[in-house]
């Protein structure tokens, strides 16, 4: 059995597979991180940590005539996102009702893409996790809470700026929330779709990405952004008593930005 | 066309046993392959001709890593008990019994090929590079 302890829950197989099946269709549309970065793994829960394949000195002489060196790594990150079920609720499962209340598993899987999301974008600065638009070398466009109308110009800017730089496309644009609604409402003149013009513009998709701030303009080219995933995200049990079973999201992994010319930054 | 790999009907059995039964035949393939070469090299005269065979079995030996590979990701006892046994120093009996041992504890639940993404509880997403939304 794994860490997880999933066998020490009072739940069923086909209770178990609804909760997973409900953290999967939650999820997947919010990890907009893994929409536009390589991904490697998973490796495994005991995976701890990833190579940087660089050594830092240690001080001093510790036998006359060796000298030391210390293997640089970047330690994984676990992420983990508690959530309830109302053992009411997986009994009707079993009964076969399709309409289970899941309402904490979604607020749960919402919080962890959003927690990911935001490790990959703008870093995680206590775990030495540096995110995207920390690392890109490039200065910031601003937004200047100019109108969703000066989208194209702002993101064509960004383009022009990775093709100075020789950095090939395809492009991917990650848009925080606010920015994809206002985007998806927002037709040119000529009645032209917004959102089509930009996919037009960046040669990629444009994500959803909760937890970003402003948009993020990414080459989709490979080898640029790197998120290694020791253990991939799982549910696990943790306690239960008459009412609830407390179970919770997790996952571990570290993210790399291998590219810092790779990524331009837009900032409201 | 033949179908040998199957014991049971075709018919009645699930795709994703279908899908183990088709690596594994291909997994035997490929360690049959490694062996006729391991035999050609060893009579083979021709420094050319040993070449070419040495170069093709290391190919057989890639593609038996792989299939290998995929079953133990999707086949979380075998993997279990693999992980004990492979690339360590020591007795390899010793270790296949221990492996075994330790992966036979507590599952009278062992989940079965194709089931091991919920049964492990992890949720199987991994890269969606390329999605839109």
């Amino acid at each position: 059995m794994s860490h997880l302890l999933r066998r020490h829950a009072p739940i069923t197989d086909k209770a178990w597979e609804e909760i997973d099946d409900e953290a999967r269709d939650r999820l997947k549309p919010a990890l907009a991180a893994r929409k536009l970065v390589d991904f490697e793994g998973p490796l495994g829960w005991e995976y701890s940590a990833t190579n940087l394949g660089r050594v830092q000195a240690i001080e001093g002489e510790h036998v006359t005539g060796v000298h030391a060196l210390q293997r640089r790594v970047l330690p994984l990150v676990e992420l983990r996102a508690p959530f309830t079920v109302s053992r009411d609720e997986l009994r009707d499962i079993d009964r076969g009702a399709v309409d289970a209340d899941f309402e904490s598993l979604d607020a749960a899987a919402q919080r962890l893409a959003v927690a990911e999301n935001q490790a990959v974008f703008h870093g995680m600065a206590a775990s030495g996790v540096e995110g995207v638009c920390q690392a890109t070398t490039h200065p910031t466009i601003e937004l200047n809470g100019d109108g969703y109308d000066r989208y194209p110009t702002h993101v064509a800017r960004a383009v022009e700026m990775l093709l100075s730089a020789g950095i090939e496309g395809p492009y991917g644009l990650a848009v925080s929330p606010e920015g994809y609604t206002g985007v998806i409402e927002t037709t040119e003149r000529g009645g032209y779709p917004l959102l089509d013009h930009l996919k037009k513009i960046v040669g990629g998709p444009l994500v959803w990405a909760p937890g970003v701030t402003g948009a993020v303009v990414v080459s989709l080219r490979g080898g640029d952004f790197l998120f290694e995933c020791g253990q991939d995200i799982s549910v696990g049990y943790d306690s239960h008593d008459a009412e609830v079973v407390n179970l919770y999201l997790e996952e571990s992994f570290s993210f790399r930005v291998a590219t810092p010319e790779a990524a331009v930054a837009l900032v409201p | 066309m033949g179908f040998d790999q199957y014991h049971e009907p075709p018919e009645e059995l699930p795709a994703p046993t279908r899908t183990f039964a088709r690596m594994c035949a291909s997994l035997t393939e490929e360690a049959e392959a490694i062996g006729w070469y391991e035999q050609r090299l060893a009579v083979e005269q021709d420094a050319d001709a040993r070449a070419i065979m040495s170069d093709a079995q290391g190919e057989e030996f890639k593609h038996f890593a792989m299939d290998l590979e995929y079953l133990l990701r999707r086949t979380p006892k075998w993997r279990e008990i693999a992980q004990g046994v492979l690339f360590q120093d020591g007795d390899i009996v010793d270790h296949g019994e221990a492996a075994e041992a330790a992966a036979g504890e507590g599952d009278e639940e062992t989940p079965a090929f194709g089931a091991a993404q919920s049964r492990d509880g992890s949720l199987g997403i991994g890269s969606l590079k390329g999605a839109s939304l």
